[in-house]
């Protein structure tokens, strides 16, 4: 991806910073400028995340573009927000066994990738594991 | 809408042509389907080619006016339509709208993806353009990335195994022996699908659709002038299309597809016909959990039931629904843009009663099943025999 193109979307990466509909309340990130559901009638405010969610699912991936060759095998999830909205994220920091649907993760702000391009390096949220379930703490 | 029916097909072999330039295989499939249609190439009023990426695969834009040019149809009107996978299928939508609406008696729908010009590499990064570059592709998804994440989903939903999913694969390649324009000729088995490299878990090596060369080619014609070419016109009953989000996070479910859901619906009501007049069909198995959902979206099983139904034999070439019998994507190869329009060429045999060893018995109805990237664009066609 090229520098302006990545620049573009760093404030809404690095700050978790979604939008929300002001007429069906509903919260989207990645950040969409009009609402699927009320079109003209809702107008999106940005909304920024908490960043806790858990697993919806995820994949480990063997074979890799050139941009992450480096990385393999890494964990690609799909990650639901507390606040509704989905996203996909790489888990970081766990072996890739310990992954499973319904993990609990916090979102967290990483190195993505080296552009062999551009030689830039590309950051962007990861999720990493909540090890301490709730329900474990008590 | 005037009725349209099918009069003309013709295909390349699918695989890796390295001797076989782009115009070459455009050519070769369209002179098939023109002489099958028996027809002189002066009938022809207009094209749609179905084509995904020749920017990215050969580094050529504006093929439009290429293949009207080398195909000797210039100057007629010659239209490229771009939706990833779902090109081809939507090649022929816009056909069949075109001599439906009367602007055209004869049109040509073309599909063509020539994707061996570049290493593998490159065309692993092409195919991931198909995806959300920004969200998706961004943190290191690859397309069949997606298709991983669904099948996990579905997995843990309803109970699919992996056994399950590797019996679509067998199947396919069981299938495609007995088509002679199929990329692989090779039995698998079960364990040799469950034991290939990983290459996004659950998915396996022998589970996703290879890259593939090849073209393909229909010819349609107004219902009332079919004879003229034809004994027996296949006629376009049904046809929809549909959209949803092109990220796979945004969707409301990982287990199906609204898109294929959508346009299957509006195939139905144009056809007047339910999933269970459907004789056959060809869906998109670009992934082995891809033709159990989709299978699943379509309404010839319950939501959930796919892999078990195929584990059962209801798919298979003598089943209840044959589903693939040329090999599907997995067994007869992926060449996106041409693979919505081979589709089609696959269920016209099949109606006709041409299609040889893997001929389906007494099938009068045929569905084609085409979807771009994980599913922003799904397109359904619904054939029927008029004897
Ligand atoms: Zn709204």
């Amino acid at each position: 991806m090229h520098v302006p193109r990545f620049w573009r979307e760093i404030p809404n990466r690095y700050n978790l910073i979604g939008t929300k509909c002001n007429h069906c309340n509903k919260v989207f990130f990645p950040p969409r400028a009009i609402c699927p559901n009320c079109r003209r009638v809702g107008n999106l405010e940005p909304c920024k995340l908490e960043g806790k969610g858990k697993v919806l699912s995820f994949t480990v991936v063997h074979v890799a573009p050139q941009d992450f060759k480096d990385q393999v095998p890494y964990v690609l999830a799909i990650i639901e927000l507390k606040e509704g909205p989905k996203l996909m994220a790489q888990v970081t920091d766990c072996d890739p066994d310990e992954v499973e649907i319904g993990a609990e993760v916090e979102i967290t702000f990483r190195r993505i990738k080296e552009d062999s391009e551009e030689g830039i390096i590309h950051y962007g949220p990861k999720a990493k594991l909540l090890r301490s379930k709730p329900s474990e703490q008590t | 809408m005037r009725r349209v029916a099918l009069v003309g097909v013709g295909q390349t072999k699918f695989g890796e042509l390295w001797d076989t330039s782009f115009r070459q295989m455009i050519i070769e499939a369209g002179t098939r389907a023109i002489e099958d249609a028996g027809m002189e190439g002066e009938k022809i009023g207009a094209m749609y080619v179905g084509n995904m990426s020749a920017g990215q695969f050969i580094h050529q834009e504006h093929i439009a006016s290429l293949i009207a040019d080398h195909s000797g149809l210039a100057p007629i009107p010659c239209t490229r339509i771009e939706a990833a996978c779902a090109s081809g299928g939507l090649a022929l939508r816009e056909a069949m709208i075109a001599v439906g609406s009367g602007i055209h008696d004869i049109v040509v729908a073309a599909g063509i993806e020539k994707m061996t010009d570049v290493i593998a590499e490159q065309s692993l990064e092409a195919l991931a353009t198909v995806s959300d570059q920004e969200w998706e592709a961004f943190v290191g998804a690859t397309f069949p990335a997606l298709f991983a994440l669904m099948a996990r989903r579905h997995m843990h939903e309803f109970g699919t195994t992996e056994e399950q999913m590797a019996l679509v694969a067998v199947k396919n390649h069981h299938n495609a022996r007995l088509n002679a324009y199929a990329q692989h000729h090779i039995e698998i088995t079960v364990d040799q699908v469950l034991q290939s490299p990983p290459i996004c878990s659950p998915l396996k090596m022998l589970e996703c659709a290879s890259i593939t060369d090849g073209a393909a080619c229909v010819i349609l014609a107004p219902l009332e002038e079919a004879r003229k070419y034809t004994d027996t016109p296949i006629e376009i009953v049904g046809a929809g299309q549909a959209s949803d989000t092109i990220a796979l996070h945004d969707r409301q479910s990982l287990v199906n597809l609204r898109s294929t859901r959508e346009a299957a619906k509006a195939a139905y009501q144009m056809a007047g016909l339910r999933p269970e007049d459907v004789d056959l069909a060809e869906v998109q198995d670009s992934t082995t959990i891809s033709e159990i959902i989709a299978i699943e979206d379509l309404g010839f099983c319950k939501k959930g039931e796919g892999g078990k139904v195929t584990e059962d034999g209801m798919t298979a070439i003598d089943g209840a629904l044959p589903i693939n019998p040329s090999g599907g994507l997995k067994g007869k190869g992926h060449p996106i843009g041409a693979t919505g329009i081979s589709q089609a060429v696959e269920i016209a045999l099949q109606l006709r009663g041409e299609a040889g060893k893997r001929q389906v018995k007494n099938a009068e109805i045929g569905l084609t099943h085409n979807i771009g990237g994980s599913g922003g664009t799904a397109v359904v066609h619904i054939f029927r025999r008029q004897d």
